[in-house]
């Protein structure tokens, strides 16, 4: 047992902070200072921002972290990605755009796309040149995704498309989008799923934003009306659609670059009660501690998972129960953070004596999101308690 | 970075396993409730041939040498066996602060007699207010030539009863500044003008009340430097309090193993009851505890060893976790088990009676939580 670095992601470590100094500082100066006014989150000039700061990260040779060298990434190991999240919150600086296309698109095509479809995908989404989306779920397709009803025809060399899908993040800047649609409608539900790659910009998709609870609209609904899709964006076989997407969101991240993202927060909070005076309040010190700790338990439970991973040995319950947990806590410290602004709380964005220009809102408001996207908290708990624990099923 | 245990810790856990299935059943750990001394010295004889209480100190002390990391992954496993007796208040509690700050002679004397076996010890640190900080030691020594002399009286002093010698943290100058001024001393728990009472407990633990009346000890007892024994203190508190973690990771562990069979096999409406989701999800958030339970043990056992800047910060969040967790875990075996697990018959109170004591053991969650928050600089 042992939680010290080796003396090369120690070196990697000084790489990323030597670059940090000389390019945070050309990050606007609204990124740092919580009181000063930021663009929407939702608008397209956050986006663009984000654009910026990816290429930049991209150049230096920042992204794509986990991938291999042959597909354009740094084949970095898995304490390094580790060391690139620690260094980049301690910074407080952004992380790379296109993340749903990083994070869950490009692992995918890796793992069961043709190598046409690596040659063509890979790079420019790496370099976010083109953005990528996903569109798994649907109105009748929430937790229970192989319930999906996006039909596909088949017509020659292509596939006819129609139906909808929803909660497509991103869905109004992206380019592509990974998609399951159903192309055997005789078969068992889980296995008449195919998995496709979609041209977001093609004839017959018509994307329309849902506005959040946050009062932006970040997601949207997608529509699909004959769309045509060729053959060759199929990702796997024909109707192992379902099991292609499960896959995909085993690539959610890890989590360990989150663990420092939670200091910043216990962070900003405790400085938000010493600006109140609240810190001298033991009902608040508790509850600021409580969270602290909560923060550290999921950081180092991720560690042990990550250890395990490093060890080649498989996975154990560690592995999943954080990922409902580390959710449920942003929202416990979001609500926490409303709480200590009593009356302040209710104000907003561009708001007179609203706290921090409404950020603590926006966070309150958005982390009610975070129990439902990626898997409910109860389907998480289900997982759990199913596959870690091996409870049987209902 | 590496959070596995070593092959030799592996090895040590799955014997320790196998000794405590065999010779710490149920039927012991009750049968020490009503027991008088509260522990088998046949038992303590066979751990001591097993080199139990001699893992973690020096070889020239008597010891075999291991880490002390080693010796949680040992107490993980007792606390899961719920292993009555003497062992954290002698080789935790008393053999820290003696390896800490002792003499070579006194280690020499003390260690080797420990790690043979031979001695039972304690550490009689808090008082009526129940607290471990340093404005709450009124017990007084003072100083007569070759010899103090002890006053006051100790509370919740655990195996008082059967020790040979205790370690006696004491007042010996009155002084602004609440650290200083307080004195650790060995002293021979026979000696005139000691009464020791035990204490009837919910979980048959021994804890008890140490009355020192003109207790007289030689000056050559004092265990490390005449009025600033609090440093000891707080160093043997973060190491008794990770291993009181260790020790409750074990028990938690067994409340869920337990339950989580009971919940395969028990049939209500046709169907496992393990099966239905208001019981799946109790466990998944037990799951969630547990994890925890052992992230945050293991590194704060860690920091200790490693005298990590992070050491006190990282045993009371471990602190903390534990006792919410491992409190909550027992309320949940009994919950799950119904009607059996309310029954005195089922193991299952033991470890909900152990949970609600540990939880007090050197300070509760929230005591450990406002620890933390002056950690960060709140």
């Amino acid at each position: 047992m042992d939680f010290s670095y080796s003396a090369k992601e120690e070196a990697f470590r000084q790489e990323i902070r030597d670059w940090l100094s000389k390019n945070a500082k050309e990050l606007p100066r609204w990124w740092f200072d919580r009181a000063l006014k930021r663009p929407d989150l939702d608008a397209r000039e956050f986006h663009d921002f984000g654009i910026r700061w990816h290429k930049k990260l991209y150049d230096a040779g920042f992204v794509g972290l986990n991938w291999p060298k042959e597909y354009g990434g740094r084949g970095a190991t898995l304490l390094e990605q580790v060391v690139f999240s620690e260094e980049m919150a301690h910074a407080r600086v952004p992380g790379p755009s296109n993340q749903i296309g990083i994070g869950w698109c490009g692992p995918t095509i890796i793992a069961f796309g043709t190598e046409e479809q690596k040659k063509r995908f890979l790079l420019p989404m790496l370099k976010a040149d083109e953005i990528w989306c996903q569109g798994f779920s649907e109105p009748e397709a929430g937790s229970d995704l192989a319930n999906c009803q996006t039909k596909g025809v088949e017509d020659g060399d292509y596939w006819v498309v129609n139906g909808q899908k929803v909660w497509t993040s991103g869905g109004h800047y992206s380019d592509w989008a990974i998609l399951i649609v159903r192309t055997e409608p005789q078969a068992p539900k889980h296995r008449g799923l195919t998995f496709f790659l979609l041209d977001m910009h093609a004839p017959g998709v018509t994307v329309r934003p849902l506005r959040q609870m946050t009062g932006g609209a970040e997601f949207n609904e997608t529509f699909m009306d004959n769309v045509r899709i060729h053959k060759s964006m199929q990702v796997g076989e024909r109707g192992r659609g379902f099991y292609v997407a499960m896959g995909t969101l085993e690539f959610e991240r890890s989590g360990i670059g989150a663990a420092i993202g939670r200091e910043n927060q216990i962070k900003d909070m405790v400085q938000l009660a010493k600006e109140t005076g609240k810190n001298k309040d033991p009902l608040v010190r508790q509850k600021l501690a409580q969270y602290f700790i909560e923060g550290n338990v999921v950081k180092y439970t991720g560690l042990r998972a990550l250890s395990r991973q490093l060890h080649g040995l498989t996975p154990g319950p560690e592995s999943m129960v954080m990922s409902a947990f580390g959710m449920e806590w942003n929202q416990r410290t979001s609500d926490f953070a409303m709480q200590m602004q009593g009356p302040y709380s209710r104000l907003i964005r561009d708001s007179k004596y609203a706290v921090d220009d409404g950020r603590w809102q926006y966070s309150f408001l958005r982390s009610r999101g975070n129990t439902i996207e990626t898997g409910t908290s109860e389907i998480k708990r289900n997982v759990i308690a199913q596959r870690g624990l091996g409870l049987p099923r209902e | 970075m590496n959070f596995e245990l070593g092959e030799e810790q592996v090895m040590l856990k799955t014997s320790a396993r196998e000794f405590l299935d065999k010779e710490c059943q149920k039927k012991h750990v009750r049968a020490m409730m009503d027991d008088e001394k509260g522990y088998s010295p046949e038992l303590w004889k066979k751990m001591a041939g097993l080199g139990w209480q001699a893992l973690a100190f020096p070889e020239q002390y008597g010891g075999i040498g291991s880490s002390y990391l080693d010796l949680i992954v040992l107490l993980e496993e007792m606390g899961r066996a719920l292993v009555p007796g003497p062992f954290l208040s002698t080789v935790v509690h008393a053999g820290r602060a003696i390896l800490n700050a002792g003499s070579e002679e006194q280690k020499k004397d003390y260690l080797t007699k420990i790690s043979n076996g031979d001695i039972v010890m304690t550490l009689a640190l808090t008082e009526e207010k129940g607290s471990i900080e340093p404005e709450d030691i009124h017990v007084k020594a003072t100083h007569h030539g070759d010899h103090y002399t002890i006053n006051g009286k100790k509370l919740f002093v655990p195996d008082a009863n059967v020790a040979d010698a205790m370690v006696v943290v004491a007042r010996t100058k009155d002084s602004a500044h609440k650290e200083d001024g307080i004195t650790l001393f060995l002293v021979d728990a026979k000696s005139k003008g000691i009464k020791t009472e035990v204490l009837k407990t919910m979980t048959g633990e021994k804890l008890c009340e140490v009355a020192f009346d003109n207790v007289s000890v030689p000056a050559a007892n004092v265990l490390g430097q005449v009025d600033k024994g609090w440093s000891v203190v707080k160093q043997v508190l973060e190491e008794a309090t990770v291993a009181e973690c260790a020790w409750m990771t074990g028990g938690a562990r067994w409340v869920i193993e337990t339950a989580l069979e009971y919940a395969k096999t028990r049939i209500q409406f046709g169907h496992p009851i393990g099966s239905f989701q208001a019981i799946q999800h109790k466990f998944a958030d037990m799951a969630v505890e547990v994890e925890g339970c052992t992230s945050m043990t293991y590194y704060a056992a860690w920091a200790v060893m490693e005298n990590d800047p992070n050491r006190a910060l990282a045993a009371s969040m471990a602190k903390a976790w534990c006792s919410d967790s491992y409190k909550h875990i027992t309320f949940e075996g009994v919950q799950i088990h119904g009607g059996i697990g309310f029954t005195w018959d089922h193991d299952m109170h033991l470890y909900f009676k152990r949970a609600k004591s540990s939880e007090v053991t050197f300070g509760d969650a929230a005591y450990h939580r406002e620890k933390v928050a002056q950690l960060i600089n709140m």
